[in-house]
């Protein structure tokens, strides 16, 4: 059943219409949401279960033969970051029921969180260029929206900058497509994959770099990410989260689409390139973090951090690269969307996000700091988490290339991750709380949050203990991609 | 053609991008919606090699033959119905920003970063927004 390939973008799209109808009524609404997004979970489910057997699901819109209509593909890769989307959706939407830091109830938050999610989707599964940028556009203004939705002036700031630098993204991505376009004549990512080869060298490492640049500037990579850290934190924890999650990572899919399947081979310069680039996002990541106090900010560095071990993975330029990339993204949306939701229960327990203002929940909440060790060590790569094997499989494969500077760097990397997330464990768990007399806030309604933040642990600590299988999927993966050819 | 376009989208990437660096926030959008143009004027660029004839069937053929390709066209419109909204919204989101900053130096748009005084370091004593610990409390 090929129609199966365009719910990811219709079915939150269906519940968009749906939320943003019943705006009036936040009971139906909440309702229509909810459904929205498990719907969206079973589809992705059927979705992995068709491609799993076979090459993947195709539909042409229109009946157009290939290289003229605009076409969606599911192949492994999208299949396994839909089935992620569509949990984090479900995760930070049950977790929206809670009183964790939701922000301002606004009737447009759940149309726009579900209209986040039609982008994600979409970016996911079509297979066409000039879509894609669509669907980047989409994922911006349902982001910005959500930004300055609740209206307060740090979140218009953090809008505007967000706006500022990912619109200067946009229009460079949609300069590039024009350009590949004026080069190939073709937008669709089969044909453009067979146009490629025929291309000069030269014009091929242009145009690929014009890409690059604008949806790297999409991912956080050193040096655009400014705008990540400047605008993240003002978020409403549900909203960070699932940002936080996803956003970046749509980029980073792009790129490993156009550079390992697309446009694979890609000129030897631009993986090297990449490799270096991932370098510094690691390193300057992970400073910036060291640097805040507001657990926001440091879990917001630590996504440029970590977005550059995916683009280290995808700059080996190899099918065990890919492969290691794939494992490291669904390893780093799942434990990253957890770490904010559980920095926002700690806000909720402690009454702050800044660490020099909390402490002792340690004490007062041991299972929520047993809890808390789980993504934050495997966030660091402490074996047997699940980053161990995510960090254990993009360095084994950099080693086996002889990039011995990056593999340096990414380990001293994974140190200072740790001193981070220790500063985040001792500051808000062991050490005493700041007042004198404190005591936890009466009254909280935490059981949806727990719930969530326990079902996001589990799936951790499955990819944790059985990581064959996910390793297994993402070979598969990865060889049906074009690096593998 | 295609010299005369190069040279407009030139000027006008080359006056968004000046006006995109500005401080001025209103400059700093006006800025993004010339880079804008200039994207949208580089896509039509794309197609506009070959024949500028209508894409349209003559009277008896069966084939489109000799005509211009109007793909780049459609993708054109699309892209300035989406920056046209982007625009707006920047406009609009300028205004509450410029209201609250009071200000429409990009430098003193501060609202979301730490407070100037805030010492980013382990509290002293003296720190006046902070809570007040000893510490030799914390060793």
């Amino acid at each position: 059943m090929s129609a199966l390939v365009a719910t990811p973008v219709l079915v939150p799209l269906a519940t968009v219409a749906l939320t943003a109808l019943a705006a009036g009524r936040p009971r139906l609404q909440q309702v229509l949401s909810g459904l929205g997004s498990l719907a969206l979970l079973l589809c992705a489910l059927l979705l992995l279960g068709q491609v799993e057997g076979g090459e993947g699901a195709r539909l042409a819109f229109g009946n157009w033969p290939a290289p003229f209509g605009i076409e969606f593909h599911v192949d492994r890769l999208s299949a396994a970051l839909v089935l992620v989307t569509a949990l984090m959706g479900s995760a930070s939407l049950l977790f929206l029921a809670s009183d964790a830091d939701p922000g301002r109830r606004h009737p447009l938050l759940l149309p726009l969180l579900h209209g986040l999610l039609v982008g994600v989707g979409g970016a996911f599964v079509t297979a066409d260029l000039f879509n894609l940028y669509v669907w980047f556009e989409v994922m911006l203004i349902c982001a910005l929206g959500l930004l300055a939705l609740g209206a307060r002036p740090d979140q218009l700031d953090g809008a505007f900058k967000y706006m500022v630098l990912n619109l200067l993204g946009t229009l460079l991505l949609l300069i590039s497509v024009g350009a590949v376009y004026a080069a190939t004549g073709h937008l669709n990512f089969t044909a453009l994959s067979q146009a490629a080869p025929s291309l000069p060298p030269a014009l091929a490492a242009v145009l690929l770099t014009a890409l690059l640049l604008s949806l790297l500037l999409k991912s956080g990579a050193f040096p655009l990410y400014a705008w990540l850290p400047a605008s993240y934190h003002t978020l409403p924890g549900p909203v960070l989260a699932l940002c936080a999650g996803l956003l970046t990572k749509v980029g980073v899919y792009a790129v490993l689409r156009l550079t390992g399947d697309v446009f694979a081979p890609v000129p030897a310069l631009l993986p090297e390139a990449l490799g270096w680039i991932a370098c510094a996002t690691m390193l300057f990541g992970v400073l910036g973090a060291a640097y805040h106090w507001d657990m926001r900010r440091i879990l917001a560095f630590h996504i440029v951090s970590q977005i550059g071990y995916i683009l280290l993975a995808i700059a080996l330029d190899s099918a065990a690269g890919n492969r290691a990339a794939l494992f490291y993204t669904v390893h780093h949306i799942v434990v990253k969307a957890t770490l904010f939701l559980l920095a926002a229960m700690i806000w909720r327990y402690t009454g702050s996000y800044d660490l020099r203002r909390i402490g002792g929940l340690f004490r007062a909440r041991p299972r929520l700091a047993l809890l808390f060790m789980v993504p934050a060590l495997s966030l660091v790569g402490i074996p047997p988490l699940s980053g161990f094997w995510a960090k254990l499989v993009v360095l084994q494969e950099a080693l086996a290339r002889g990039h011995y500077a990056w593999t340096a760097v990414a380990l001293l990397v994974s140190v200072l991750t740790l001193y981070s997330m220790m500063k985040i464990w001792m500051e808000a768990f062991w050490k005493d709380h700041p007042q004198k007399g404190w005591s936890l806030p009466r009254n909280t309604r935490l059981a949806p949050a727990w719930c969530a933040t326990l079902s996001l642990a589990a799936v951790t600590l499955w990819i944790s203990f059985a990581p064959q299988a996910l390793l297994a999927y993402a070979e598969a993966a990865a060889l049906s991609l074009g690096g593998g050819r | 053609m295609i010299p005369l376009l190069a040279l407009t989208v030139f000027v006008t990437v080359t006056a968004g991008v000046y006006l995109a660096l500005s401080r001025d926030l209103f400059r700093c959008v006006v800025g993004l919606a010339m880079l804008g143009a200039g994207a949208n004027l580089a896509l039509y660029a794309a197609g506009a090699k070959g024949s500028a004839r209508p894409a349209v069937i003559q009277k008896g053929a069966e084939v489109l033959a000799d005509a211009a390709n109007p793909l780049p066209q459609a993708l054109v419109l699309t892209a300035i119905v989406i920056g046209f909204a982007l625009v707006c919204f920047a406009l609009v989101l300028l205004l509450r920003v410029m209201q609250y900053a009071g200000s429409d130096d990009a430098d003193r748009l501060r609202l979301a970063e730490p407070r100037p005084d805030d010492p980013l370091k382990p509290p002293s004593h003296s720190a006046d927004c902070l809570p007040v610990y000893p510490r030799e409390d914390r060793s």
